[in-house]
């Protein structure tokens, strides 16, 4: 909302001297956000120049520039003619134009300088609009006074900042959607004065006592609202009145005009302006008809299914049955309540009589209408916030009488007021109540004077008072409410500093810690840490090999993605780090390994639809329950993504390119940084190479994850550079399985024995499979176990290859003898050889 | 008897300790100490000799000898520890390496230092006894909205730049606060309740320097009897001196949000001009930076999740992490927070 300081000031007396800064640092105190301010910028000297002489100077550029010389009497301070460069053409001489001299500035902080250019000293310039940041008048060029200010009585050298409105300022502010009557000057002066302590005159009380009572003679006007929205009747409250033989050529008055532009709407006729300025000054919505176009009464009334009606922008618009409708007979549409008029019953240029419409329209119907055609005009963000149902008598008779001025009209003695407003509900209102939310203390008299500064009727003869608030603040329904008004016009500055004391917390949770953990080991192992915004898409699916009607069955797809090519959210948090770790390539960057903890979707059944409830209320278990099984399963995946070099090349030796290797035993190490025992077998997953996959499980089977090389479709997919390796894994099974502490078993002391097999076996044995037939016999001597070599080769055998194993022995209480520790040895080579088919190379 | 002559041991004995004083490595000495110490040495063939002697002279000549050999024995040892200290003082000489070469098999990682600025602020909210909590981020609109007290044709719902999950009637946004936690905290744990929800939430903006399409919240709640405004300043002013230093405290301004009443923006003292610096860039000059939305939680919100208002009250507050990050570092393109690339994670520590 842009709020002209002049036009403010009409409505409240600002303090002696306010600037827009003052006013909004004022405005603020009470929630009336700074947006911007604007105008006041340029700062002289810029006078009226007369043009003597002007000169075309073609130059070797292509472009001709004109030497002239102005007239600007003795603002120059030697009245000699100015000599001025300028490149525009659009004037003559003897033309009256605008010149800024040199020591004035321009919006931007554009500093004026004398200077020297194609060969003259140019001192100043012959404005135009834009320079002086105001709108385009449409002269093409710099302003002509003569066009701009016509029949204006103008002399060289007098001071044109105030001839052109320059040393107005106009407040940008952020309206809050509670805060519907602040869209309008009138709401506005209330805060003011609000803020500032003073005095303030509601405009609407004169109006509304100059408004001719509503009366039998008026325009017929009916509501046949046969389907109300949440049980609320679409229109409460019509207003009607018709002022004949207007002359809609009338020029709007330059100051309603040059309001309307500060406050960013365009001036287009005087009917429409009225409107328009009344609109903005006290805020009610109003419209003007042609009268000549309504057949017989206005009806309000929904549309009907399959209807069509053509606004006034001229769009062909297909109505939804919740729109309101103003129809005339009930039949043809002239416009969808509050959101936009029709085109048919605009007034035109052969308009001479108008039917100006004041209503108070529902929030809910006119926000859904907004909505859902996509119209969020003036009129609809104030009706969606809430109007003032008895606003609309004042706003008619105001824009009656600006009709009648400045057009020339009179007004029918018939007028419309179909009143169906009830009363404002009032508010039961424990006046400690703003002590005991605030945490200060107030009295009772302050108390009631801020609400009844606000404009509401105060009830103090109860224990609790009843608070009527004013028709323009349907926002205040509750005592936190009427708090909030207490505790900002006293001002929250004054409220004190007071640290709470809970009772005192358990600390993070185990997940919590858990996470940390597992990023500080992975980042001291090499690790970058990255998030990547989860959205993908089915060709990123088939790209990693995952079939896509089976991903998209498992995942949710966003109705109004940022980017149609990423509709849906990510089931693995591979597919959208693969973007990160390419983004790295392209920089330049050959040895990137990264990781990122986050969500994933992992829906098992079809998803089914979340039912909604009301606000306000406690939604009973089984609602509750279907709510929150609606929401999908999103487990929390831990990805791993490497290329280039584990262990780098430099002065101490060549290095070491990333391979399974490193991801297999990064997951490890998480599992083991958690004490978590996992089992790994060979897995052929996507997206992974079939034969470098290993699968990650817990004890008792529950799947924790993969890690290896990407299979090489997917790596020339996907773009990622060759044997690009990496992991993902379900923290959440992980988190769960580390939270028992783990049981400590005794250390033996006593001397360890070693001894070292070589078991040859078939190629496609996993050494996995080895290790555990070898544990198993070993028995319970074994302390550990080691792979030391692996082997394939002549000495091997065709399709063999060689595993030699470190067995270390130990017993708690003893210290082994030879023949014991041959014994473990022999019957856990035995076992690995019937589990395995090994043998032991001699 | 020559060997024995008074005047040829002491030969041998200064032959000797010049030979020794003339070595000059561990392997001189040797050759020395045989020459003048072996078995064949003047001084072992003078003592063999004793045994010749007739008992008379023999302790005369034992005692010229043994004087002798403990002459030489001594200085031998003398010399062979002055060479061992030698040669050690040497090897380590020679081992010397170039310590300024920067080594670099295994470089270290990052972690992402919104993550880290997450867990700084949770640690804050912990330290004060305090809870954190976590939540899905496809959620159901009943609690990223109605739960709320955001009505379904309430203008504020439209303003939330929501992602929507498709199709229309799914019940389900992409989160676009991390407030859904909120309600779910009070549902399942109850009051009193003091938890920080802390998590990734979305709205519909194109990525650029200043905006993403997913970003990071922490949001606070304390509901208990008794709780006030006054609360949630005091909560606010220790955790502002907490992330950017003693003595920055927060300035509230009303505001409007459907989960509060009363609702305030909240601005922070300019932790880079203290408000004194009228051309700061941070702030403006203003001496104020906004940081954040809170207030008194609203009626609606503890009667959706089942807490008696007229028993219990509450605050609620929310802030940017991302935001808390660039106040903090002085980084100021959005763009590095998401893109993943290591140079940017590597400028800083693993701790924030």
């Amino acid at each position: 909302m842009r709020i002209p300081l002049d036009w403010l000031a009409e409505y409240v007396d600002l303090r002696p001297g306010a600037t827009g800064v003052d006013v909004a640092a004022a405005l603020v105190r009470v929630g009336l956000e700074e947006e911007g301010l604007h105008g006041g910028e340029v700062t002289g000297p810029l006078v009226v120049g007369k043009v003597l002489t002007k000169e075309p100077e073609p130059q070797k550029n292509g472009k001709t520039i004109n030497w002239c010389t102005v007239d600007v009497a003795g603002a120059n301070g030697s009245g000699e003619p100015q000599g001025i460069v300028c490149g525009a053409h659009n004037f003559e001489v003897g033309d009256l134009v605008v010149v800024v001299l040199p020591g004035a500035e321009l919006p931007g902080g554009f500093a004026i300088s004398a200077r020297k250019t194609y060969g003259h000293v140019s001192a100043g310039m012959i404005c135009a609009a834009d320079e002086l940041g105001l709108p385009d008048d449409g002269s093409g060029g710099i302003i002509r006074l003569a066009d701009r200010l016509p029949g204006a009585d103008l002399t060289p050298g007098e001071d044109a900042i105030p001839l052109l409105g320059l040393d107005r300022e106009t407040i940008e502010i952020n309206v809050t959607p509670d805060r519907g009557y602040c869209f309008a000057i009138r709401g506005v002066a209330r805060e003011y004065a609000l803020s500032e302590g003073l005095p303030f005159v509601d405009p609407v009380a004169e109006l509304t006592a100059a408004a001719p009572a509503g009366n039998t003679d008026g325009h017929e006007v009916r509501v046949q609202d046969d389907a109300p929205l949440r049980g609320v009747v679409g229109c409460d409250r019509f207003v009607a009145r018709v002022v004949r033989g207007v002359d809609v050529s009338a020029p709007t008055p330059a100051w309603m005009a040059t309001r309307l532009t500060e406050a960013g709407m365009r001036p287009i006729s005087l009917p429409v302006d009225v409107t328009n300025y009344v609109m903005l000054g006290l805020g009610q919505p109003l419209h003007a008809y042609d009268l000549a176009t309504i057949d017989g009464p206005i009806v309000v009334r929904r549309a009907r299914a399959g209807e069509k009606l053509r606004t006034l922008d001229g769009s062909e618009r297909s109505l939804f049955p919740e729109d309101l409708l103003i129809t005339d007979g009930g039949g043809r549409g002239l416009g969808i309540a509050g959101v936009m008029g029709g085109f048919d019953s605009e007034v035109s240029d052969g308009t001479s009589d108008i039917l100006i419409e004041g209503a108070h329209f529902d929030q809910i119907t006119v926000a859904r209408s907004a909505r859902r055609h996509k119209l969020p005009s003036e009129a609809s963000k104030r009706f969606e916030r809430g109007v003032d149902p008895q606003l609309a008598p004042a706003a008619v008779e105001l824009v009656v009488q600006l009709l009648v001025k400045f057009g020339g009209g009179i007004a029918d003695t018939g007028v419309t007021d179909l009143d169906n407003t009830g009363p404002t509900t009032a508010v039961a209102f424990d006046p400690a109540l703003a002590g005991t939310l605030v945490g200060m203390s107030y009295d009772d008299d302050q108390v009631a004077r801020v609400l009844q500064d606000v404009g509401c009727d105060v009830d103090r003869t109860g224990a609790a008072w009843s608070v009527t608030p004013p028709s323009w603040r349907p926002d205040l329904r509750t005592g936190p409410d009427l708090v909030e008004e207490v505790a900002r016009v006293v001002g929250y500055e004054k409220i004190p500093s007071v640290l709470p004391t809970p009772p005192g917390g358990r600390g993070l949770t185990h997940g919590q810690q858990v996470r940390r953990l597992i990023a500080n080991v992975l980042a001291a192992q090499g690790f970058h840490e990255i998030w990547s915004a989860p959205f993908t898409s089915d060709e990123r699916h088939e790209a990693l090999g995952y079939p896509a009607e089976a991903a998209r069955a498992r995942t949710v797809r966003i109705a109004n993605p940022l980017s149609e090519e990423q509709p849906l959210m990510r089931i693995s948090v591979l597919s959208t780090m693969i973007d990160a770790l390419k983004r790295n390539v392209s920089r330049g960057l050959k040895d990137v390994a990264l990781f990122e903890q986050g969500l994933v979707v992992a829906l098992e059944d079809a998803q089914q639809p979340a039912p909604s409830s009301p606000v306000g209320v406690l939604p009973d278990p089984e609602l509750l329950a279907r709510i929150r099984s609606a929401v999908p399963p999103q487990p929390r995946h831990l990805g791993l993504l490497v290329t280039g070099e584990a262990a780098r090349t430099g002065w101490w030796g060549s290095g070491r390119p990333a391979d399974w290797s490193d991801v297999v035993g990064a997951v490890r190490a998480v599992a083991e940084a958690l004490a978590v025992p996992v089992q790994v077998t060979a897995a052929g997953t996507t997206p992974y190479h079939p034969g470098r996959c290993a699968e990650f499980t817990l004890a008792d089977g529950t799947l924790v994850g993969h890690a290896g090389e990407l299979h090489p479709k997917v790596v020339q997919q996907l773009g990622v550079p060759a044997r690009t390796v990496a992991a993902e894994i379900d923290l959440d099974v992980l988190i769960a399985a580390s939270d028992q502490p783990v049981v400590s078993a005794p250390i033996s002391t006593l001397p360890a024995a070693t001894s070292d097999v070589a078991l040859v076996v078939d190629q496609g044995v996993v050494a996995a499979s080895v290790e555990s037939a070898l544990r198993t016999g070993a028995g319970p001597l074994l302390e550990s176990i080691q792979l030391f070599d692996s082997y394939q080769g002549d000495q091997a055998g065709e399709g063999k290859k060689s595993l030699a194993y470190r067995m270390i022995f130990r017993a708690p209480d003893r210290t082994l003898k030879t023949e014991e520790v041959n014994a473990a040895r022999d019957a856990a080579v035995a076992s690995a050889g019937s589990a395995t088919g090994a043998t032991q190379r001699t | 008897m020559a060997a024995l002559d008074p005047a040829a041991v002491e030969q041998a004995v200064s032959e000797a300790l010049a030979a020794f004083a003339d070595a000059t490595s561990l392997d001189e000495l040797k050759a020395a100490r045989t020459a003048h110490q072996g078995d064949k040495s003047p001084l072992a063939l003078a003592n063999r000799e004793i045994g010749a002697l007739p008992p008379s002279a023999k302790a005369e000549a034992g005692k010229r000898v043994g004087k002798a050999r403990g002459q030489v024995g001594a200085a031998l040892k003398e010399r062979q520890a002055q060479l061992e200290i030698e040669r050690d003082e040497r090897i380590l000489v020679d081992e010397a390496v170039d310590v300024t070469m920067v080594p670099g098999r295994r470089p270290l990682g990052r972690r992402h230092p919104v993550e880290l600025m997450g867990e700084r602020i949770a640690d804050i909210l912990v330290g004060m006894g305090w809870e954190i909590a976590e939540g899905p981020e496809v959620e159901a609109e009943w609690f990223n909205f109605d739960a709320l007290n955001f009505d379904v044709d309430h203008p504020a719902r439209q303003m939330q730049d929501t992602f929507y999950i498709a199709p229309e009637d799914s019940g389900l946004v992409l989160r676009t606060h991390t407030s859904p936690v909120q309600a779910r905290s009070l549902l399942e744990r109850g009051v009193p309740l003091y938890v920080g929800c802390i998590g990734r939430v979305y709205r519909t903006d194109d990525l650029d320097a200043t905006h993403m399409p997913a970003f990071h919240q922490i949001e606070g709640i304390a509901v208990d009897k008794g709780i006030t405004m006054a609360h949630l300043k005091g909560t606010l002013d220790r955790m502002a001196s907490e992330l950017f230093g003693e003595g920055i405290t927060t300035r509230l301004r009303p505001s409007f949000f459907p989960f509060t009443e009363p609702s305030a923006e909240m601005d922070l003292r300019c932790f880079v001009c203290r408000g004194e610096d009228p051309d700061c860039r941070s702030c403006s000059g203003t001496g104020w930076i906004e940081w954040g939305g809170c207030g008194m939680v609203n009626r609606n919100v503890l009667l959706a999740c089942g807490v008696d208002p007229d028993v219990y009250s509450g605050f609620a507050f929310g802030m940017g992490i991302d935001r808390a990050l660039q106040f903090r570092t002085g980084q100021s393109d959005m763009r590095e927070l998401i893109e993943g690339d290591v140079r940017f994670d590597a400028q800083f520590g693993m701790e924030i």
